[in-house]
């Protein structure tokens, strides 16, 4: 048993996770090639036209994933900051710092197509709607953590600054989505749910599989990002010496 | 006739950094009048924007006055431990066997008796140049009088967190204003909730809840992040 949390910790290190992660981010972001092609190909080809929206609604391949990630990555990335905070590990705070950039990618993402679809559904590029402005909020919380990152220049005080702002920032993150829904709402409900759904079966299929391979992405970015900064915050020992030379 | 020295009580403790910060403070009038000041010419800004309709105006000025009074207690947030960082004190507030969170929260309730208090005695004067009644405009003090502790407490946080960053002033309105979202919500729809006829207690209500929880958790996450800009 003492083996195993030896064994575990091991990738804590920056030195052994660096290694580990350039064995691995090709394997993801391989998996995220494949499987977006096929999810491409099911929603533009196989999935049929809606009823009501026509060919328009196709965008929410694109937009249900991108809207999906962005609110699950600051979890994880809240999740790796109070990780960091209680075990004072170096490696979660590069972890958080590595994943901002991608998260803030897909709620600028999501806000982009959802504003492509608003226009020919809704007739107008932006609404006021609860979703859509707990997105933006989103956006400016992960743009919030990444200024703050910027603006301290001891990379161990940054993590641990940025760490309380993201433990903060989740804990808000459910009372400013419940406010802002409270304050207005006008946008459709949820299609999908637990208890089943209301989409035929291959845009369900799609939908799910342009998810997984939104994941495989943010999974290899997050990857390839932290293998960038662990080189730039290692950069004086000599294994990284070896390791780019 | 001797006195047994014993280290204070924390109540003791959190009295004196209350007092010390309120004569602080009060020496220093600029500090109190320049975000009063700020909060009026913002406000007064709005109708020489969108025109002078009263409709309009009356529509807008929960909205306006409450974003107002935010822009203007941010304004004194950064002085909330800068002074303290730069002479030191804080160092000792750190080390002190008094916990740090329970200063931390002497510290905020004083920003808040020195900014938030003006700007809920001010705001009905505002108020009443946007055409606002009697009735709205006491929800307007009372929905600024619970909400304005909150700012305080969370904007606490982003004032430790910004602790001698270089362009603290901007990137703390970067991290604390959308934290500020839900106060803004309940505090400026309080206003119109009543004046549609819906009530005002659950707005009330909800400001209440916020402000309880920030009471509760804000001065832990300020203590720990002031620690961490004290490394």
């Amino acid at each position: 048993m003492n083996k195993r949390a030896i064994s575990w910790f091991k990738f804590a290190s920056p030195q052994n996770f660096y290694h580990l992660a350039g064995r691995m981010w090709p394997w993801f972001a391989g998996l995220a090639a494949v499987l977006a092609s096929v999810g491409l190909w099911i929603s533009f080809f196989v999935a049929p036209i809606d009823a009501q929206q026509g060919q328009g609604y196709r965008i929410i391949f694109v937009h249900v994933p991108a809207s999906q990630m962005a609110m699950f990555i600051y979890l994880v990335m809240a999740g790796w900051s109070a990780f960091g905070l209680a075990f004072n590990t170096r490696l979660s705070g590069m972890m958080a710092s590595a994943l901002a950039p991608t998260g803030a990618l897909f709620a600028f993402l999501s806000l982009l197509t959802g504003a492509l679809w608003g226009k020919p559904m809704w007739g107008t590029w932006w609404v006021w709607d609860a979703r859509l402005t707990s997105t933006l909020i989103l956006l400016f919380l992960y743009m919030g953590f990444m200024a703050l990152q910027a603006s301290i220049d001891d990379p161990r005080r940054a993590d641990k600054a940025c760490g309380v702002l993201a433990v903060v920032g989740a804990v808000n993150v459910p009372i400013i989505y419940f406010s802002v829904q409270w304050w207005n709402t006008l946008h459709q409900g949820a299609s999908v749910s637990l208890k089943g759904s209301s989409m035929a079966t291959p845009m369900l299929l799609g939908m799910l599989i342009m998810v997984l391979a939104f994941w495989m992405y943010a999974i290899a970015m997050g990857l390839v990002r932290v293998r960038s900064i662990i080189l730039e915050r290692e950069r004086h020992t000599e294994w990284v010496k070896h390791a780019v030379a | 006739m001797t006195a047994a020295v014993r280290p204070l009580g924390m109540v003791h403790v959190m009295w004196a950094v209350l007092q010390r910060e309120l004569s602080l403070g009060l020496r220093q009038k600029g500090e109190v009048l320049t975000p009063l000041m700020f909060f009026m010419v913002i406000a007064s800004l709005f109708p020489l924007g969108v025109g002078a309709d009263s409709a309009l105006l009356l529509r807008m000025a929960p909205g306006v006055l409450w974003v107002s009074a935010m822009l203007a207690a941010m304004l004194s947030l950064q002085r909330m431990f800068a002074t303290d960082y730069a002479d030191g004190s804080l160092e000792q507030m750190v080390l002190s066997p008094t916990p740090l969170a329970l200063l931390v929260l002497s510290k905020s309730i004083a920003h808040f008796l020195l900014s938030g208090l003006p700007l809920v005695l001010v705001a009905p004067l505002l108020g009443v140049q946007f055409g606002l009644d009697s009735r709205a405009l006491g929800i307007l003090m009372l929905s600024l009088l619970l909400g304005t502790p909150t700012l305080s407490l969370i904007g606490s946080i982003g004032a430790a967190l910004t602790l001698g960053v270089r362009g603290a002033g901007v990137l703390l309105s970067l991290l604390i204003l959308p934290l500020y979202i839900p106060v803004l919500i309940f505090g400026a729809g309080a206003v119109e909730a009543d004046a549609a006829g819906l009530g005002f207690g659950g707005h009330f209500s909800l400001l209440a809840a916020l402000l309880i929880l920030s009471l509760f958790f804000s001065p832990f996450a300020t203590a720990a992040a002031l620690r961490i800009s004290l490394e």
